[in-house]
């Protein structure tokens, strides 16, 4: 791994769109769902920066998208500067060890017939050279020394260790590749409160030593307040705010982000006058069909005919940091 | 506190397990008044699911009631037969559970789950049925009624199912109402939603009522009193207030020191090493003892009976005054 320069963007995704095509099915005429609709984001080398929102808002999409799943319909997905489309096969493969993606559920991403000693070793099979053959073993010791496990859990196999212990397999297994970027989609979201503090310390621990950069993709503002530098709102396919992670959590200036954070209790403010809560109305709008002008509009309490005809950009208004809302409160 | 609707005693109840068996609760005292919100908080494994289905009779396959006993309005409900519990489920104890969409009948249409309710236990006739369904649905915020009866479960969203569930546990006026997880499965802004209802109806009923969560910011907001399950056993009660500005128990303390605050500035959090214990072969002496910031020799020793710290509040610890005093949280 390079020592990495900070403020370098290592990943931009420029105005990136994914869509799922819709097979037909009785009494439905196939589509297409724009799950990500024309996102930018940048993420620096070191760095953290979280994605929250709430199901079916397209994070997912987008993980899936940068560690190249699926294809984005349009816009572009650049990685230290080349756009990961347009690469031949060859430098994409080499470039896929530089971004690790992390899944919430460790057992369904860990083969259960592999032990922990070949699952950390199958990437160097892969990805030849990376670590020559002699060393393996050694490296397997020295990456589950690196993530809390001993050296005697080599041999055992997925089943045999907790939920905590799984992601931390999983947090090797990415680690083994020697990334310059990880892709935690929401890593530590089904794990125990006490569990969950001990995962995010390693991953803060594992950045401040090996400089890797996080794109951490979560529903959990709290857990997002604590790991990220910056922070990125979506609602239904697109970014609504993105800033610092202080300004945002401070100065929330889009109606989405004061609802979120009104409605996720943290531990300090459980005394909070509960009349001042912001409870939002409905659900959130089916992809398939949005809300023309602003996607929130219809949840919004603040709606004016303006946001009904036209779609606010995602830029600097009366606030210290971008946000897509025509009427956003002041930072 | 005014009149008890559930007092329960003891409680064990035991799983039968190829290994031997599995004591999942293991000595639970608690109880509910009227108009009070009681929530269980625990980790998983720790016992608060099972002690929540028991209550409503619903002990697990393979599992038993090996002590104690379980009182809904002073009645004895321990040893009851199934015919007996289900003349007393949804007329005096309703439960909501976390998956709304495993708990209705896909096939049957939501109004017709409703209205079941009214023409099983109240023998009133379909047309009368429908339209208390009607008034159930919009009680609960469920937009739109009268057209929305027809329509099967899946045509509703995930926070619409939880309301749906809602009115069918609050259909018969029960007394008392058991939530396990009832927003773990939502997102937050429709958790919000969720919880303000609940909150809603519980204070114009004045229901007792019991969330399992394991959600301690949730329960925060949601309930007046707090018990704190750990491997089986309650660990601590009191208020919310008691037990968040100073807690009794190290496990309560360490949870809490392991939720992400805004204050915390990003250093590091205080998890909690290690992992909850194997009820199979529990420790000696007190359960979190090899987890413990304070544990000693009599730790290690002597499993410790939970002792009151002024009215409706107690610790499972040796050392309770000495984690009270010791310590602020900074939740306050």
């Amino acid at each position: 791994m390079s020592t990495p320069v900070m403020d370098e963007p290592i990943l931009e995704l420029d105005d990136l769109v994914t869509s799922y095509r819709l097979t037909r099915g009785i009494g439905r005429s196939g589509g297409e769902v724009r799950a990500v609709a024309g996102v930018s984001l940048t993420v620096r080398a070191g760095e953290t920066v979280g994605l929250v929102g709430e199901s079916g808002c397209g994070k997912s999409t987008v993980a899936r998208t940068i560690v190249g799943l699926v294809r984005p319909s349009s816009g572009r997905v650049l990685f230290e500067g080349r756009d990961l489309s347009t690469l031949p096969a060859q430098e994409m493969r080499l470039l896929r060890q530089d971004i690790q993606l992390i899944f919430q559920d460790p057992y369904a991403s860990l083969n259960p017939r592999m032990t922990v000693a070949a699952l950390l070793k199958e990437p160097w099979r892969i990805h030849r050279g990376l670590v020559p053959r002699e060393r393996w073993d050694e490296e397997v010791r020295s990456l589950l020394d690196r993530v809390g496990l001993r050296a005697e859990h080599a041999d055992r196999y997925p089943h045999q260790f907790s939920g905590g212990q799984r992601q931390r397999i999983a947090i090797a297994r990415a680690l083994a590749v020697r990334p310059r970027l990880i892709v935690c989609d929401e890593s530590v979201s089904a794990l125990d409160v006490s569990v969950r503090a001990q995962i995010l310390n390693l991953l803060k621990d594992l950045q401040r030593d090996l400089g890797v950069a996080y794109l951490f993709i979560s529903h959990d503002l709290g857990v997002v307040r604590h790991i990220c530098d910056r922070v990125a709102v979506m609602y239904l396919g697109k970014i609504v705010e993105v800033g610092s992670k202080d300004s945002v959590y401070r100065h929330p200036s889009h109606p989405y982000t004061q609802a979120l954070l009104s409605a996720a209790p943290s531990l300090d403010d459980w005394r909070d006058d509960e009349r001042r809560e912001i409870v939002l109305g409905g659900d959130v709008p089916s992809p398939l069909s949005p809300p023309s002008g602003c996607r929130f509009r219809t949840r919004c309490w603040q709606a004016q005919d303006r946001c009904r005809e036209e779609e606010p950009a995602l830029i600097e208004r009366d606030t210290d940091h971008p946000v897509a809302c025509h009427f956003p409160a002041p930072s | 506190m005014t009149g008890v609707l559930l007092q329960v005693d003891d409680l064990a109840v035991e799983f039968d397990t190829p290994k031997g068996p599995l004591r999942a609760v293991r000595g639970v005292s608690f109880q509910v008044g009227e108009g009070e919100t009681l929530a269980i908080v625990g980790e998983s494994g720790s016992g608060k699911s099972v002690t929540a289905h028991t209550l409503m009779g619903l002990v697990p396959l393979r599992a038993r009631i090996v002590s104690g006993r379980v009182t809904i309005e002073g009645r004895d409900v321990t040893g009851l037969s199934d015919k007996e519990w289900r003349e007393l489920r949804g007329e005096r104890i309703a439960m909501i559970f976390q998956d709304p969409l495993s708990a209705l009948n896909p096939s049957l249409t939501v109004g017709y789950q409703i209205a079941e309710m009214f023409r099983r236990h109240r023998r009133l006739g379909r047309k009368e049925s429908r339209r208390l369904a009607v008034g159930l649905m919009e009680q609960v915020g469920i937009p739109d009624a009268e057209r929305r009866l027809d329509d099967h479960p899946h045509r509703f969203s995930g926070g619409m199912r939880q309301r749906v569930m809602i009115a069918i546990a609050l259909a018969l006026d029960p007394r008392l109402l058991i939530a396990d997880e009832p927003t773990t499965a939502l997102d937050v802004t429709v958790q919000a939603q969720i919880l303000r209802l609940l909150r809603q109806r519980q204070r114009a009923d004045r229901l007792g009522m019991i969330i399992i969560s394991h959600d301690l910011g949730v329960v925060a907001r949601a309930a007046d009193r707090v018990a704190v399950m750990y491997a089986g056993r309650i660990v601590e009660t009191g208020t919310v207030a008691e037990v968040y500005e100073r807690p009794a128990h190290p496990y309560t303390l360490g949870l809490m020191r392991a939720v992400p605050t805004p204050r915390d500035g990003g250093a590091p959090l205080e998890a909690i090493d290690g992992q909850p214990p194997d009820l199979l072969a529990p420790p000696d002496g007190c359960a979190f003892h090899p987890r413990c910031p304070f544990a000693r020799d009599k730790c290690r020793e002597v499993d410790p009976e939970q002792h009151e710290l002024g009215p409706r509040r107690a610790s499972a610890c040796h050392f309770a005054e000495e984690v009270m005093t010791g310590v602020h949280t900074g939740h306050g």
